[in-house]
């Protein structure tokens, strides 16, 4: 395991330009909220609700019915407010979970790698 | 591609935990060595790109939507190993916080996408590019690797969905997972990714790829073979 020290190292002029680019990406996250609905397409495949699991085959199986409820996300579908069907809010809130769900991705994985590596050139 | 609870049967998703549990521990300990500690900040940023770059739903007008992964462009760059425990982290945390993809499905979701996806792209890649540093070289192989290895995640994801009816169904024949079997899972999930998602993870690994040749061709991990990277 490396040091606080050499973990935190300072980044590179490419480092920072890149991280500069991940923040835009996040901005532009709406994108995936915004096709879909202009396009008029629905879930992803096999990612339906048990309801449309329903509508679809006229049934819901036991076992997905079972399971389906088995975790609730805090953020569930990247919303703060899932009953929100505003596209403008469901943007603010989807900028806000990429920004936020990044941000913890970035830090989680520099602490695993950070404990991981030892090679320490 | 995010499977979510109650579509895959326990006699798929505890096997397929297992397979990704070994396969990380694996990846820690190659990673161990064979990242150094000056890029740390790039596999923090690889992550961080996976996470975002699934947000971006693209519609299949009138039809379904799907998403590049970006496992392709990480296992290229930072080797397959790195790009396992990168994209496993961003598949979790979305998993855990954000409901995409299921908790129980977390280790088919990271097998699928996190495990089988960046060795696919890497072969690949590798396949099409013998260290050639030409751009149009490194363009078309890179495409490829993400066109393809996109591809076949998305079959292997439909797969595990289209075994289910075989594996659970009540006695009047009702599946008790996924309801789709094979004949329309593999159809479906790999037109879609063919058609666009594919194109998409294709254009977006060698877009990327190309930037590191460009800026940092000296980190590319694909391109290091031979060196101590190779054998480890």
């Amino acid at each position: 395991m490396l040091s606080g020290k050499e973990v935190k190292m300072k980044m590179n002029k490419l480092q920072k330009k890149i991280l500069i680019l991940l923040l835009i990406l996040c901005l532009l996250t709406p994108i995936g909220i915004l096709f879909p609905v202009f396009f008029n397409a629905g879930d992803a495949w096999g990612e339906w609700s048990a309801q449309t699991v329903k509508e679809l085959v006229g049934y819901v199986p036991r076992g997905l019915e079972k399971y389906s409820e088995v975790w609730k996300a805090p953020i569930t579908d990247y919303s703060i407010n899932n009953g929100d069907t505003s596209v403008v809010h469901r943007s603010g809130y989807y900028i806000v979970s990429g920004v936020a769900g990044a941000t913890l991705t970035y830090i989680v994985m520099l602490l695993i790698s950070g404990f991981i590596v030892r090679n320490g050139e | 591609m995010h499977i979510p609870d109650g579509y895959l049967s326990p006699q798929t998703y505890i096997p397929l935990f297992g397979v990704f549990v070994s396969a990380a521990a694996v990846a820690v300990k190659k990673v161990k060595n064979e990242v150094s500690a000056r890029n740390i900040p790039y596999l923090g940023m690889a992550a961080a790109f996976s996470f975002i770059i699934m947000m971006f739903n693209l519609p299949i007008p009138g039809g379904t939507t799907g998403h590049a992964v970006g496992s392709a462009v990480i296992a290229i760059l930072f080797g397959p190993w790195a790009a396992m425990i990168a994209v496993s982290v961003a598949l979790i945390i979305q998993a855990l916080i954000f409901g995409d993809g299921g908790i129980t499905a977390i280790g088919a979701n990271c097998f699928n996408m996190a495990v089988f996806m960046p060795f696919a792209a890497y072969y690949i890649f590798r396949l099409f590019n013998n260290s050639s540093a030409r751009k149009s070289r490194v363009s078309f192989a890179a495409f490829i690797a993400g066109y393809l290895s996109l591809v076949m995640a998305a079959i292997l994801t439909a797969t595990e969905f289209g075994i289910q009816p075989i594996i659970a169904s009540t006695a009047d024949g009702k599946a008790l997972y996924c309801p789709y079997d094979l004949s329309i899972a593999i159809p479906a999930m790999a037109i879609e990714h063919l058609l666009l998602f594919g194109i998409v993870e294709g254009i977006v690994t060698a877009i990327i790829v190309n930037y590191f040749l460009k800026n940092e061709p000296g980190l590319i991990y694909a391109f290091r073979k031979g060196g101590k990277n190779e054998n480890e």
